[in-house]
């Protein structure tokens, strides 16, 4: 950010680190003190971190706007994106990686077993568009799309108590993906999807906490979607029940 | 659609930079039958790629005064539809006139549109609201072109997961620290991997320089030249979605003239400077002002939206160290070999360019390396579907 000497205040940062070979039961902190203004976010401050005090912090960021769902990260124990979060006023910084994800690096995270998750929901990542109310479609466009609001950030799951405590647990980003194929299957057979969920360690496993939901930074609302995959999960098993000897 | 799968090559070429060229680099050459590695300081697509304001570009923007771009474009938005379906909100846009000169440029624009095989229609005042309740009722006319939105990481990330998948190795937290030059060859490069602090060397037959804006810190390593300049915008992100399309300016391109609808969010850019070192950009707030000032001249909307985000991306734009603004320089692209522009071999700089183009930027680049040692292996790029972005995470 440009802001003139007059706004800037210095702001003590407490960051995370781990290398490869560390002893992973050791916490180790860094401490930088890095001057910041009034619309500082925390990822310009790490950007202002490794350009004058240390190139070797490693952080994820791609887009600066709440678009990608890279530099998903917990400041002072809360997850948010560090491109939207403001550096608080008053006292340290503590900045550390997402939970119940494995550390890569510093604050990077793996992940892989995230989107191995992710891939067995199959949601499409374009989906149809709200209009603008009263508008007509343009000619040449059917219909109109937009990207799905999940940018696989894998905040939910750092949010979520029962990821924390069992990590068999599919967890809400996966589950809300699949919900919205079951929602929009897009010429998709939701079938499969809503019978994969329909388990102990899937949309059963929720215990409500609503964490989910409440640390998603693009309005997904993980929670919401999990009820309605349980309620069109025992809507399609007691069809299939009923349809047991009849035509099917 | 068949795979060629061409002989292996004995070569190996080693690309800096981990943005849309270079993953769109790896898998070209990986599908010429290349050993391939990437390495990236930081995350893919952190450097410019990321963060640009995601227009799939139909070529109309540059329509006027830069042919050549404007046909890059077109052609490219018409491939990158082919090989990454799914992966853009395709809803055209419209180009706004809202003054008298507005409306007089109109004619330059449109039939430069069809020279440059953009397909264009007008659109009259009335059909304009119609279609854009939104637009500020002032408008005049507007012209509907094929624009569209992309992701700008899940887009490029497809390139990176064909190619990790085709065996290339992809190294992002992976800091260059020397170029290897002996009698002005490059051999490789020196790193420092940031995941656990081991420096090593990577040997290759070839180093491609594909840093973007950075391009010229990492040829001086080499002792060589390029002319780049480093053109940072200002780009303001507010919540929701307040047009259907993607609206541009009727006028010759300017500050805050373009708002794309991505997501949740509408992207109100740009504006332009010239700056030295691109890992200092800062986030001028009077641009902010004018991106919210001249957004809202199209969609008076913007002016009162919620800011979600402001952020500065450098262009990587190739010209003259005069240029004050930026704005006078193409946004075409070039590939230099450095042994012809410095007497440099084993290392080649892409740069210039725009996300839109990074698969022909990707194309003109292997098409040297191809000349360069001697192999003969044609593009596939241009009809081989990328894997979608997840593949690149994904078992």
């Amino acid at each position: 950010m440009t802001e003139t000497a007059a706004e800037l205040r210095t702001t003590r940062f407490v960051v995370s680190r781990r290398k490869e070979g560390d002893d992973p039961g050791e916490l180790r902190y860094d401490t930088f003190d890095v001057a910041v203004g009034p619309r500082s976010t925390i990822l310009d401050s790490l950007v202002s971190i490794r350009r004058e005090l240390d190139p070797t912090l490693t952080f994820r960021h791609s887009c600066f706007h709440a678009s990608c769902g890279t530099c998903g990260m917990r400041v002072n124990g809360r997850e948010g994106l560090a491109c939207v979060t403001p550096v608080p006023e008053g006292g340290e910084v503590m900045v550390e990686p997402l939970g119940n994800i494995p550390v890569v690096t510093d604050l990077v995270v793996d992940m892989d077993a995230f989107y191995d998750e992710f891939d067995e929901a199959g949601r499409p990542l374009v989906r149809v568009s709200e209009m603008i109310p009263g508008a007509e479609m343009a000619e040449g466009i059917d219909e109109l799309e937009r990207y799905e609001d999940c940018i696989e950030c894998g905040i939910c799951l750092s949010a979520c108590p029962v990821a924390g405590s069992d990590p068999r647990y599919v967890g809400p980003a996966a589950l809300a993906a699949a919900w919205r194929l079951v929602d929009e299957p897009r010429g998709r057979d939701p079938g499969p999807v809503l019978r994969l969920m329909d388990d102990e360690q899937a949309a059963w496993r929720c215990h409500l906490a609503w964490e989910c939901t409440e640390a998603c930074p693009s309005g997904v609302d993980p929670a919401a979607a999990i009820m309605r995959l349980r309620r069109a999960a025992t809507a399609a098993r007691a069809r299939r029940l009923f349809s047991f000897g009849g035509t099917r | 659609m068949t795979i060629t799968r061409l002989p292996r090559q004995p070569y190996h070429v080693v690309i800096v930079g981990g943005g849309g060229t270079g993953g769109a680099l790896a898998h070209d050459l990986i599908l010429r039958g290349f050993r391939v590695t990437l390495v990236e300081r930081g995350e893919l697509t952190s450097g410019t790629t990321g963060r640009h304001h995601g227009l799939l570009h139909s070529g109309a923007r540059y329509a006027v005064k830069d042919r050549e771009s404007a046909v890059e474009c077109i052609e490219e938005r018409e491939i990158l539809r082919r090989v990454c379906p799914g992966s853009f909100e395709e809803n055209d846009g419209l180009f706004v006139a809202i003054t008298d000169e507005d409306v007089a440029y109109e004619p330059l624009f449109f039939e430069s549109c069809l020279a440059s095989g953009i397909p264009a229609r007008r659109v009259s005042r009335e059909e304009a609201l119609r279609l854009e309740p939104n637009l500020n009722p002032e408008v005049k006319m507007a012209v509907q072109v094929p624009d569209a939105t992309m992701d700008a990481m899940r887009m490029p990330l497809r390139f990176f997961a064909s190619a990790k998948a085709g065996g290339a190795v992809i190294r992002p937290w992976t800091l260059v620290t020397e170029l290897l030059v002996h009698d002005r060859l490059v051999s490789g490069i020196r790193v420092r991997d940031l995941v656990n602090g081991v420096d090593d060397e990577i040997r290759g037959d070839l180093v491609v320089n594909a840093t973007g804006p950075w391009a010229e810190q990492l040829a001086v390593m080499a002792g060589c030249d390029v002319p780049i300049r480093p053109s940072p915008g200002v780009l303001l992100a507010v919540r929701g979605r307040v047009c259907n399309m993607v609206i541009n300016r009727l006028h010759p391109s300017g500050d805050g003239d373009i708002i794309v609808p991505q997501r949740g969010l509408s992207v109100v850019g740009t504006s332009s400077w010239v700056v030295d070192d691109p890992d200092d950009l800062g986030v001028p707030e009077d641009h902010v002002e004018r991106m919210y000032s001249e957004g809202s001249m199209m969609v008076p909307a913007v002016r009162h939206a919620e800011r979600r985000a402001a952020w500065s991306a450098a262009r990587p734009l190739i010209g003259s160290r005069d240029a004050d603004t930026g704005r006078e320089l193409s946004r075409t692209f070039k590939c230099f070999d450095h042994r012809e522009t410095d007497g440099v071999e084993g290392f080649v700089t892409i740069s210039g360019g725009k996300g839109t183009t990074l698969r022909a930027m990707a194309e003109t680049t292997a098409d040297v390396i191809c000349r360069k040692v001697g192999v003969e292996a044609a593009c596939q790029t241009r009809e081989i579907v990328t894997l979608p972005h997840t593949a690149y995470y994904a078992a």
